[in-house]
Parts: C-alpha cells; structure tokens; sequence
C-alpha cells in the first residue's frame, strides 16, 4: 500500500555545469564571446556597449539613441530597416539599461548573412532623422502619461530617485525633458558610444566556425573607432529625504517600495545577502509571501529583490496592497526584519532555502542563452566563473549565526527609503 | 520536431513523455481540462480561484509549496477561459516528489476553510491590481459582454465582479472539484532528462489508483453569428482617448484559425506591420496601435486597439483603421510580405523549441486540441495560406455587423 505522507526520497543539487565560451579581440578592439550548443539551427547575438556617462542637462540622450537605432541610417529608413529584418523572420531589439546598452537579434542562421549587414548599419551608419525624432518625442510623452496613471510605477520612480539620487539609475524623466533632445546631441553621443572599442559581441546558439567567421567578417573590420568613450559615471548619493508618500484618493490600492542602498555583486558578501533576501521575500514560501499573502491575504504578491549595477547596489521590498491595510503592511515588514535579525532560522527552513537557491540555479539554466546570461552577470561586474563557485559554496554552508550577522549588517528599517503610492 | 511518446492510464489519465537529454531538469505539466467558460453565470471567477485552493494542500500533504523548494523544485499555474494548468520545473533527479505532490491534490484536496478564506482576499487583491487599479485595467471587462451575448466567454477569468469571488463557500469548492478535476479530465506531461519507462512506472504507482471519476460532458451554449454592428462609450480616469474594435472570430480548431492568425500578423507584428508603419509612422495618426486575437477553442475575438494623437478625433481614428482592413479584403497582399509573415512564424517555432516547459506546455495544449503531434503540423498549416485565402477571410471577418466598437474617453480634468 502506497504511503502518501512520505515525502519520495531527493537529492540535493552539489554543483551545476556552466558552459565557457569561445573569445576573440577583432583589430578594431571590439571583443567576441560566443557559446556554441544546442540542436536549433538559430542563434542570439548582442551587441553590448557601456553607457556614456550620466548628464543631468540631457537626461534622455541614452534612452533616445538606444530607441532610435532602428529609425534610419544614411541609407535605410526605418522602414527598409524593419522590411529587412523581418523578411528573414529575424528579430531586432533595442534595450537601454542602468550601466550598459543593447542592440539584440534572433536569428535562423539559415538568413543570419542577409541580417547582419542591416545591423552593421545601424551602428555604423545611423542618422536619427528629425522626423522620427518628432514621432519618437511624441509618442513617448504619450506613453509616459500612462504609465503616470501606474502606482507601481510612480513608485518605482521615487523610490530609485529616493536611493540613487542625479545618476542613470534614479532618472525619473519628465514629459518636457523629452523636448529638451536635440538631433546634434543623438549624434555626438551615437558617435562616442557605438564605437568597436567600447563594445562586446555576445553569440549564443548554434554558434559554429561558419558563424563566428560570418560576424567576425562583418564586425572586425570597416568599423573603426573615433577616441574613447568617457563611461565613468557620477557617485550615486542617497536623497537625505527618507519618507515618500505620494497620495491617490480614488486608490483601491496602494503600492510599497522600501529599501536601502547597499553592496552588489562584486562584494564578498553578496552571495550570504542573496540568502538573507531569498529568506526574506525571494521565493514563494518566503517570510514575507507567508505572512502577508498566505497568511493576512493583503496582496495578490509580495517580495525582495537585489539589483546589482556597476557602481551602485540596492535591496528592496515591493507590493501592491489593499488601501486599507497600507499601514499593517508597513507594520508586518518591519516585525519580518526584525524576527530576521533577532531570531536564529531553524534548520529546517534554511535546509529548505539553501536548496531551493541550488535548484533555482539549476533551474535558471534552460538553454544556451541562459548560459550566455550567467556569463554576463559575472562579466560585466569584473568577475569569473569561480563567482559561481564561491555562491554555490555560500549557500550550501552558510549557517544560521551567519544569518544574523548578515541581517544585522544590511537591513537596518531605520534607515530603509519608504515610498509609498496611495493611502496611508 | 518535438518528439514524444503517449500512453494512457486505466483510470483515463493521458500521459505524454517528452525526452530531452540537453538539460539537468524536468517538467511535470497537468491540463485540467476546466476554464472559465465551465462556470456558473452567479459563480463567475470560480475556475480561477480554484487554481488558487490548488495551492491549499491536498488529502495526505497539508503544505504544496514546501516539500517542492525543499527539493530545488518551483511551480506556477494559470487560467485561461478554456483551460487550467499547473506546471513544476524540478532537477530531474527529483522528479518522483512532482508526481507524489501532484498525485496527492488529483486524488483531494484538503478543503481548509482557512485557505479559501485567504485566497478569497489575495484573488480579490489580483482583481483590483489587474483589473480596477490601472489605466484602462478594465476593457476586458466591457469588450467581453460586448462581443459575447450567450457564451460564457462574456465574463473574463477572473470573474464578472468582485462579490462572486467574495461569495464562494467550501461546498462550492468541494463540487467543482468533484466535477472537472480528475484523472479522465486532465492531460498530463512529463519532460526532460527523464526516460519513458521510468515516466511509466512513476505514473502508475502515484496516478494508477485515483479513480476515474465522472466524465464532464461539456455542453455550452454558443454565440450565434453577429448580425448587428455594435458600440460602446465609456469615460474613466485615463489619460488618453482609446479606441477598441473586436469582431467575431471562429475557434481555435477551424482552419481559418491559421489564416486569421497571419492577417493579424500583417497587421501589427513588428515595425514592418502595416498599422505601424501607416497609422504610426508614415500618417501620425496614433501613438500606440495593435492587432491581435484571443485564439480561444469557442468563437474568439479578433480585436484592434489603439490610442489616437492629441488632435485627432475619434471619427477620423476609427475611419483609419477601416481604411486598412478594407484594403486587406480588396487587394491580394504581396507575395513579399505573405513570405515575411510565414518566415516570421516559422523562426518563432524554432525559437520556442529551445524552451523545455514551452514545449510541455503546448504538448498538453495540443493533445487536448485533438493531437499532441498537431505541434509537428503547425508549421505546415502557416506555410499553405494563400493570398487568396487572406483576402476572403479578411471579407468574412471584418464587416460592420460583425464589429464592436469600444470608445474608451479620457475623463476631462
């Protein structure tokens, strides 16, 4: 007779297997990294440049160039420019980040010789036309209304403002800093910040020798470098201002953002944070998760997350609430930080937690693109693989004094940024 | 290709294995064929809840979530109108706990009073956070009446109101669990670094002796053929104008299903699409304009949307958008751009390959539908649109009596 109460016996997961890739330095100094696996004939390739360095007077440039790549060059428009990409099925993406800046395509390699001229294009040769400059002005001050009508949203805003004050990563733009963008401007930064020198190539997928010659063809020469971009950035410097409260009197809901400045990836304790956070609200059955939806029903969702930039780092709660219960929420969190710096965790709970963190890791490498994604966390923070190593060392031995001593070195409420979008 | 193998339990639970030796870990996917469509008309919402109460332990496990992490495991689910399923990503080591978890809530849940009066609260929270706290959150709660007169469709999932979900009691519960969630109404994959023989001696010890149940026999009614253009105006707290047209669409096993699939292709899928270019770019016309349609197994809905410029009236918004459907059923589309929308397919299959819980969830979605093979034949289907039959079907679907129109206005401030 089967026994249901018996949990089948498991394994916990002792180390994970990441695939190293292929390198190579053109002439022009743009750098190649390529992971060659997987049965689909495709691949993923990103073109990684670091931002310029931040300037308060034209806060939009970044995110205006990176958007408008797609929009023309001296001999497409943007319409040629998408007819030729999506003729071949491909995919071309443009993303902008916190530290670095992308330009994305998917591919069949069966058409990737008629793509990647067209994105060779784009980074050579880029005009910005002033008429979709006008479009892109517009449909953006468009857009930004909506999101305005967002409380998450709002709340986001102040709160990276609130941590990250006049830098890239607290940028909360205004509809009129929009009309503030000049044509000349895209120009110049498009020159300093799209250059080879300044940029890394990302392949992942059926990257075989063919391919790699394929690109290095088309990106290791006729692209040649004007100087050096300047990406250094200016020193993020807390708002001394710590409570946000952003009132909406038609609000069914009030969204939460609270948090604290605080180390990333490239310091030593990051990975024991990591577990302090995942203890905290990184996974379903997390404290928070527990108490304030499964147990008190508050919210459809609650958790803690780190993010981890080039030159700044911050941990930080967020959820969306019934209005009414704003003030118990605020009130459940702090008593979850507390119990976290008070009480030791039963080893049943960080035995359940250390290999939740180890399946996830597991889990977190579907394909070859999430190997490509693993590299870069670690390449783009100055680190190696043996980051991955010293992680998965952490969270198999950390202890429950370790715990502590790490939720009383980070998590101090008092100084927690608070916004909050709603009532209270 | 997506390669598989198929067996059948005797109590009627359908098993498909899906091997896949390129990864460390394994899927458990279960389609219970359920949705909201299968709801009372006073207990709307009840399928989605449901799925929620799924997570509340079950017969012999009073916690789902712990034993799961314990083992590296993560698990989530959805409900859709048509059905509702539940999915596990685990280290393939671990993979008998999927079934024994999943096995335990088939066989029954634990019924707590507690957690359907928490999960009441968190649904109604995920109710106002979707639906009532954003911008424009609530336009499928207007455009579904709107097109769907007599099929259940005309609620979404989540309910037609908040005091449906606040009204649900245990014995209601107990019912709708008797009713759709067993063995002979659910579909269940297994993927992965996994072999089929372990997949079949794994069901069998943890399925084989839940029983059958009673087969659901599903009998709703349908929506008859439009015959009358409808309109809708409402006012909200929005920043923007905002103009929806859906029209009636034939459900997800029709062959047209393929040709309507690529009409909403041309039209908005990606900057080459031609509302973007035209209506976006070239004519600045809107800021925002899509197509797309709800691929439902009933009669679906094809819908447009878009948010016009300051300046522009409604009137001269909607007559734009009739402009370009107009041209799609008098002139054949060029065999360019017919070719750019089936590549563009062709290239989002083989994308959607590299992903291990895609494939086991559309595996499950297909078997329902029919077939689990019908994922091997999609390809095919797309290929053999014409630009004839783009031009007929385009005739069909978008006429004045088969449209409804949602003017959504900006409350003045």
């Amino acid at each position: 007779m089967l026994n249901r109460t018996l949990t089948p016996e498991f394994k916990a997961i002792d180390h994970i297997n990441l695939l190293t890739p292929g390198y190579t330095k053109f002439n022009n100094d743009c750098k190649l990294y390529w992971f060659n696996s997987g049965e689909q004939e495709l691949v993923r390739i990103e073109w990684i440049f670091n931002n310029l360095r931040f300037d308060i007077e034209k806060p939009l440039l970044n995110v205006a160039v990176n958007t408008m790549l797609n929009d023309g060059t001296n001999s497409l428009s943007a319409s040629q420019i998408a007819d030729a990409v999506d003729y071949y099925g491909a995919f071309l993406q443009v993303d902008y980040g916190f530290d670095h800046s992308q330009v994305t395509l998917y591919c069949l390699n069966k058409h990737l010789q008629n793509t990647l001229p067209v994105i060779k294009d784009i980074l050579v040769n880029s005009v910005f036309p002033e008429k979709e400059l006008h479009t892109f002005i517009r449909n953006q001050q468009q857009k930004l209304q909506v999101s305005l009508q967002k409380n998450d949203f709002i709340a986001r805003r102040a709160f990276n403002r609130s941590v990250f004050g006049n830098t890239m990563y607290g940028l909360s733009a205004e509809a009129n800093d929009y009309d503030t963008i000049k044509r000349d401007d895209l120009l110049l930064h498009y020159q300093q910040m799209y250059q080879p020198n300044n940029c890394t190539i990302l392949v992942a997928g059926k990257a075989d020798d063919d391919i790699i010659k394929l690109i290095t063809q088309s990106f290791g020469k006729d692209w040649n470098n004007n100087g050096k971009a300047d990406i250094s950035q200016p020193e993020a410097v807390a708002n001394a201002e710590e409570f946000h409260l952003i009132e909406k009197p038609d609000a069914l809901q009030s969204a939460i953002r609270i948090g604290i400045p605080t180390i990333n990836r490239m310091h030593p304790d990051f990975p024991a944070l990591q577990v302090v956070n995942t203890i905290l609200g990184g996974y379903f059955g997390s404290r928070l998760m527990a108490n304030i939806r499964e147990e008190k029903g508050y919210t459809y969702g609650i958790g803690s997350a780190m993010a981890s930039m080039k030159y700044a780092g911050a941990l930080f709660i967020a959820t969306e609430v019934g209005a009414d219960v704003t003030r118990a929420t605020m009130q459940e969190i702090e008593k979850e930080l507390h119990i976290l710096k008070t009480e030791l965790i039963s080893h049943e709970e960080l035995g359940l937690v250390k290999n939740y963190m180890l399946g996830a890791l597991l889990g977190s490498l579907e394909n070859v693109f999430s190997h490509a994604d693993k590299f870069k966390n670690v390449y783009f923070s100055d680190l190696d693989y043996e980051y991955y190593d010293r992680y998965t060392q952490v969270v198999r031995t950390i202890t429950d004094k370790e715990i502590l001593d790490i939720a009383n070195k980070y998590l101090d409420f008092n100084k927690f940024h608070k916004v909050i979008v709603g009532k209270y | 290709m997506v390669k598989f193998n198929r067996f059948t339990l005797d109590n009627g639970l359908r098993v498909i294995v899906h091997e896949d030796k390129t990864t460390p870990m394994a899927v458990l996917n279960i389609l219970y064929d359920v949705g909201a469509r299968d709801e009372n008309p006073e207990q709307t919402g009840f399928a989605h809840l449901f799925e929620h109460l799924m997570f509340g332990g079950s017969v012999n496990i009073p916690n789902y979530d712990e034993p799961l992490q314990r083992v590296g495991g993560e698990n989530n689910a959805f409900t859709s109108n048509d059905i509702t399923n539940y999915y596990i990503t685990l280290p393939a080591v671990n993979i008998e706990t999927a079934f024994w978890l999943e096995s335990d809530r088939m066989l029954s849940l634990a019924f707590s009073e507690k957690s359907l009066e928490v999960q009441r609260n968190v649904v109604m929270e995920e109710f106002k956070q979707r639906y009532l706290n954003q911008p424009y959150g609530d336009v499928w709660l207007h455009l579904r009446p709107l097109v769907y007169k007599n099929h259940p469709y005309r609620w979404a999932t989540i309910g037609k109101e908040l005091s449906h979900i606040e009204n649900a009691r245990i014995e209601d519960v107990k019912a709708f669990f008797k009713k759709h969630y067993n063995p002979q109404n659910a579909i269940m994959v297994v993927g992965g670094d996994i072999d089929t023989e372990r997949v079949k001696q794994l069901a069998n010890k943890w399925f084989g002796s839940i029983s059958a149940g009673e087969k659901y026999n599903r009998d709703l009614p349908q929506e008859p053929l439009q015959q009358q253009a409808r309109r809708q105006i409402i006012t909200a707290k929005v920043p923007l104008n905002s103009i929806y047209i859906a029209f009636q669409m034939p459900g997800r096993s029709d062959d047209s299903y393929y040709i309507t699939d690529l009409i909403s292709d041309l039209l908005s899928r990606g900057n080459s699409s031609r509302l973007y270019k035209n209506l976006l770019k070239e004519n600045h016309i809107f800021s925002e304009i899509h197509a797309y349609m709800t691929g439902s197994f009933d009669t679906g809905v094809f819908v447009l949307d878009g948010k016009p410029l300051p300046g522009v009236t409604m009137e001269d918004a909607e007559a734009a958008i009739w402009e370009q459907l107009t041209i799609l059923k008098n002139e054949m589309v060029p065999v360019d751009e017919l070719t750019k929308v089936k590549n563009k397919t062709e290239s989002t299959m083989v994308f959607s390959e590299t992903s291990l819980l895609d494939k086991a969830m559309n595996l499950a979605y297909f078997e329902l539908l029919g077939d689990a093979d019908l994922i091997n034949q999609e390809a095919g289907h797309y290929l053999n649109v014409t630009a004839q039959q783009i031009k007929q079907q385009a005739q069909a679907l978008f006429t004045k009596e088969n449209s409804s129109t949602l003017i959504y206005l900006a409350e003045p401030c």
